[in-house]
């Protein structure tokens, strides 16, 4: 039996779950101001009768950090960064706490500019002075050699709660998003940690004992105790969570786009055989770019409460803004749901008050009540789908850095697509007629985040590379670095990484049973060559545990559960 | 976040499968610590920074600029193709307006590579700027074209390739033909009889520092630039100019570099040579790319970099000033030169002989061109490989004039065909190729 709870803009679902099937599930509005509030609420209503005993595994998704970074009600904090020779890293400020101080390590990860301890030990007194108590700590390649990042921790250790290093974040390189991402672990820390030692505290009275784990925006999940190194790992967890939740009904071997249509946005995700496909990077949204493992997902201003309106040019606009529920519902503007009372699609809401807004778009149309209905409808499928295609093309040129990925690279072409969200099964047929592509409305949409949360397996990943004429092997992320020989091979890298991998999965919760979900992500070896002679070779690979479902529940497919 | 104040394009293809050999400077890890610090940098998170994939050439696109002998297939791999694609994709992106103006990062490299080509020369096979030049004025119309080869070798391809193209302004900055490889690119070459001084060659001393280069540029690159009016800018922007490059004897550094990057503006720079893989093509790269991006560049400095230890001696700064003086008389002598080449009609010969140092061939060859005012002029060459073919390329420019286009055809019809092994028609006004066996 698994708990899985999601906290979403306007509701809260939980679902308690068995090897059957969904046993139950309970919606509650969220609350944004206290989101502890809503938490606890949809737990004590889902274990209302069930014996908290039985319960083995509970997993939570919330937009606490979300919220905090978008309100930017984080905690101060302060950055060192060390760059060296390239852009200036005055770009990349976080705020006024932000130093560029001396020291330099370049990409082989060799010293070129020392650290100097007393700029280091300056910095820390101005950091005391303003009162700032979390540090992150970013040198430039510090992903091959994380020595300075080390050396400045071991300087400021006594002065402060807690200091985030960015060779902890990820094994990829990217200096500016990894500091962006220290900054985010940092200035998130002190709220996550305070929340969930709270929600662990009741959850314990209620005689919920299991550890709990944590979704992630890579859709995967981690422990409680994990999440604590890393919290801003959980932003964006919500949309991960729900297209998680259409795994179960994606098609074996073939490749599926997700569409989430929820009030205001639809957001669009790829699987391909049941795996879905993550940002090559980390979390990108508009501006805001980071090294956060993430699936990769699109968000497009349109939904169920998008505001329609006609333009100028006496076309028909929908969105990208929600200016309240739709007409039906007791709104003042007109939107795709009143469509679709006015199509006798959806029976729920006030059918003269839907037919009152549609009525308002169709005489400026030019056109009566049911065809501006079917219009609308015809449109909103239209721009869901187009951007869709748009964002397979982007994934379809991306580049390549090898005759072979040239010449074999996957292309990605969808045969199904999953629809979840409220409108789902209003919007399952009609795509299907418009664009020939199978479309299924998945089971329980209303609550498939929450499912996807409680069905969600714990993932991580882990960078190692070697360099031979170094004598070296190295996984910075994971504290991990060992001599090695002329001889180390691709063998022997590989089970270092397959090694690591567990190890970590372990620590982050991983069920047994998942971890031969290993998936090789890149792989590279090159000889190193100097006057015409060989000198060593390097090895660089990096290696996930996927995202996907935990074993146990796949009859969560039965007819049964899909007539639901 | 950082901005650029324009968009460019990038497309990067270190090719890091493909070698010539294990141990050779251009193998699979030359652009490794490239892409390492690009990214980095976070290079590709500018917003205004676009990543293009590489295309692969066609057959098509490689015949607008080459006699490949016996046929594309056999001279290239399809790295070549693609390396060649990367600038075709960069033209693309560039021509179309969607960047302002953007850099093919790609290997192997291509300006040793000449009209026939048997095989590699110079680690190069097909000559991938030249493709993409004859690309851009088949597919856009553009007309008239700068090429500025600031390789340290002498980019003899691309010398032979534009050598009686009016429209076309090449110029290559080198190192002396006579302490470098490949041996050729003097101030006298200034190309054939329709086309003089629309090829430059600018020989470097030894020991030039990047007052040296920027010199160059700002006194005889720029000016010559001005006056010939190019719609379009091309860089093919070796980087074996580096104090660190084991190959070559210079002194250019990672801010020189972007300083003349800088300076020249190009539409479209494309990556020939470079072989200091770590300690130099990183922060060249860098900034070339920051360069062409309009960002800030100042920081982008080789750890080692001391510009005191490589300043350039009095003597070099006399010898570049000299050979620019030499340069830019001859640019101000071009007309009276291509009237003194001869009469319009006349058909004039030239010999000569072409080593093959990658898969030692020997190639020598005879030319004939029919001396014209109003065009290029159409010409055949005749060329006989050691060990290889003896065949005949008919070339008959894109904007040819009447004579000229039954000079070509008369050529083509003529050839003896019991003689050669193959005979081709690259017939450009109709962007036509043609092979007889």
């Amino acid at each position: 039996m698994i708990l899985g709870l999601d906290v979403g803009g306007t509701h809260t679902d939980v679902v308690f779950l068995s090897e059957k099937g969904v046993q139950k599930h309970v919606k509650v509005p969220t609350q944004p101001d206290n989101l502890f509030k809503s938490v606890l609420s949809g737990f004590a209503l889902i274990l209302e009768g069930v014996d908290p005993g039985r319960i083995k595994r509970v997993v939570i998704s919330t937009t606490l950090t979300t919220n905090a970074i978008i309100q930017q009600t984080v905690t101060p904090v302060g950055m060192i960064v060390s760059a060296g020779p390239g852009i200036d890293p005055e770009n990349f400020r976080t705020g006024d706490q932000y130093y560029a101080v001396a020291g330099s390590i370049n990409h082989r990860g060799r010293e070129i500019e020392p650290v100097n301890e007393i700029e280091i030990q300056t910095v820390g007194e101005t950091f005391k002075k303003a009162g700032i108590e979390y540090v992150g700590v970013v040198s430039k390649f510090c992903v091959r050699n994380p020595s300075h990042e080390i050396l400045i921790e071991r300087i400021l250790k006594d002065q402060f709660k807690q200091i985030f290093l960015g060779h902890h974040v990820s094994g990829n390189l990217n200096f500016p998003r990894r500091i962006a991402t220290t900054y985010m672990n940092a200035a998130v820390y002190p709220l996550h940690k305070d929340f969930f030692q709270a929600v662990e505290q009741s959850l314990e009275e209620m005689g919920l004992t299991v550890p709990i784990q944590i979704l992630k925006a890579d859709g995967g999940t981690m422990t409680l105790g994990a999440s604590m190194d890393f919290p801003a790992q959980t932003v964006l967890s919500g949309p991960a969570a729900s297209i998680i939740g259409a795994i179960p009904y994606a098609p074996e071997g073939q490749d599926a786009v997700v569409l989430d249509i929820g009030g205001t946005t639809t957001d669009i995700a790829f699987l391909v055989n049941k795996t879905p496909l993550l940002e090559p990077v980390g979390i990108q949204r508009g501006g805001y770019k980071s090294l956060i493992r993430s699936l990769r997902t699109l968000s497009k201003g349109i939904g169920g409460d998008s505001a329609l309106r006609v333009n100028d040019e006496g076309k028909l606009t929908v969105g990208p803004d929600r200016v309240g529920p739709a007409m039906a519902f007791g709104g003042s503007v007109p939107t795709p749901t009143d469509a679709l009372v006015v199509l006798g699609l959806m029976e729920a809401g006030d059918q003269d008050r839907a037919r009152q807004g549609i009525k308002f778009i169709a005489d400026q149309l030019g056109m009566a009540e049911k065809e501006a209905a079917e219009h609308i409808f015809k449109i909103c499928c239209n721009i869901i789908l187009k951007k869709t295609f748009e964002m397979i093309d982007t994934l379809n040129a991306k580049p390549v850095y090898t005759v072979h990925d040239f010449l074999e690279g996957y292309t990605f072409s969808p045969d199904t697509i999953l629809l979840m969200g409220g409108p789902a099964r209003f919007f399952a047929k009609k795509i299907q007629d418009m664009y020939q592509l199978e479309t299924i409305a998945v089971p329980y949409a209303s609550v498939a985040n929450a499912i996807g949360a409680a069905l969600a397996r714990t993932t991580c990943e882990v960078t190692v590379n070697a360099d031979t004429e170094q004598g070296i092997v190295t996984a910075h992320e994971e504290d991990f670095s060992e001599p090695v020989s002329k001889s180390f091979s691709k063998d022997d890298l590989l089970e270092i990484a397959y090694r690591l991998l567990k190890d970590k999965a372990k620590n982050a919760g991983a069920e047994p049973d998942t971890l031969n979900e290993v998936e090789m992500v890149e792989f590279q070896e090159f000889n190193i060559v100097r006057n015409f002679s060989p000198r060593g070779k390097i090895f660089r690979t990096k290696i996930q545990l996927k995202p996907g479902l935990i074993h146990g529940y796949e009859s969560m497919l039965n007819p049964q559960a899909l007539d639901n | 976040m950082l901005n650029a104040p324009h968009k460019t394009g990038l497309v990067f293809f270190p090719a890091f499968d493909w070698a010539i050999d294990p141990t050779h400077p251009e193998r699979e890890e030359r652009l490794l610590y490239t892409q390492d610090q690009v990214r980095e940098e976070g290079v590709f998170d500018v917003p205004e920074i676009i990543e293009y994939k590489p295309e692969i050439v066609t057959p098509k696109d490689v015949q607008r600029a080459h006699f490949c002998v016996p046929d594309e297939q056999t001279v290239t791999t399809e790295s070549h193709l693609i390396s060649a694609g990367g600038a075709k994709a960069i033209a693309n992106a560039v021509m179309l307006n969607e960047v302002k103006n953007g850099f093919a990062l790609v290997r192997p490299p291509g300006h040793h590579s000449m009209r026939v080509t048997h095989g590699g020369r110079g680690f190069c096979h097909i000559n991938i700027e030249a493709i993409m030049v004859e690309y851009i004025r088949s597919q856009f119309g553009v007309k008239r074209i700068a090429v500025i080869d600031t390789d340290c070798h002498h980019g003899d391809g691309s010398d032979d390739i534009f050598w009686h193209d009016p429209d076309v302004l090449f110029i290559s900055l080198h190192q002396d033909g006579r302490t470098m490889y490949p041996g050729t690119g003097f101030p006298r070459d200034l190309g054939g009889p329709n086309a003089k001084g629309s090829n430059l060659n600018i020989p470097l001393p030894p020991g030039t520092s990047t007052e040296g280069y920027l010199y160059v540029i700002e006194n005889c690159v720029l000016p010559v630039i001005a006056a010939f009016k190019p719609d379009l800018v091309v860089n093919s922007a070796g980087q074996d100019n580096h104090y660190t490059d084991p190959l070559t004897n210079m002194n250019f550094s990672a801010q020189g570099y972007a300083r003349l990057t800088d300076m020249l503006n190009p539409d479209i720079a494309v990556l020939e040579g470079g072989y200091a893989i770590e300690g130099a093509l990183p922060y060249v790269n860098l900034g070339i790319i920051l360069a062409m991006a309009g960002i800030d560049y100042s920081g982008v400095v080789e750890p080692d970099y001391d510009p005191e230890r490589l300043k350039q001696s009095e003597s070099i700064t006399d010898n570049i000033k000299r050979t620019c003086d030499q340069i830019m008389t001859y640019w101000g002598q071009r007309y009276e030169m291509r009237e003194a080449a001869g009469e319009p009609g006349q058909i004039i010969t030239r010999h000569r002989e072409v080593f093959y140092d990658t898969d030692n061939i020997f190639d020598r060859q005879k030319e004939k061109i029919r001396v014209c005012r109003d065009c290029g002029g159409s010409f055949e060459v005749d060329s006989k490989a050691t060990p290889g073919n003896h065949i005949l390329g008919v070339h008959i420019p894109i904007n040819a004039c009447k004579a000229c286009r039954e000079q070509g055809y008369e050529f083509y019809d003529q050839a003896d065909i019991t003689k050669y092994q193959r005979i081709y028609l690259q017939d450009r006004t109709k962007d036509l190729y043609e092979v007889k066996q």
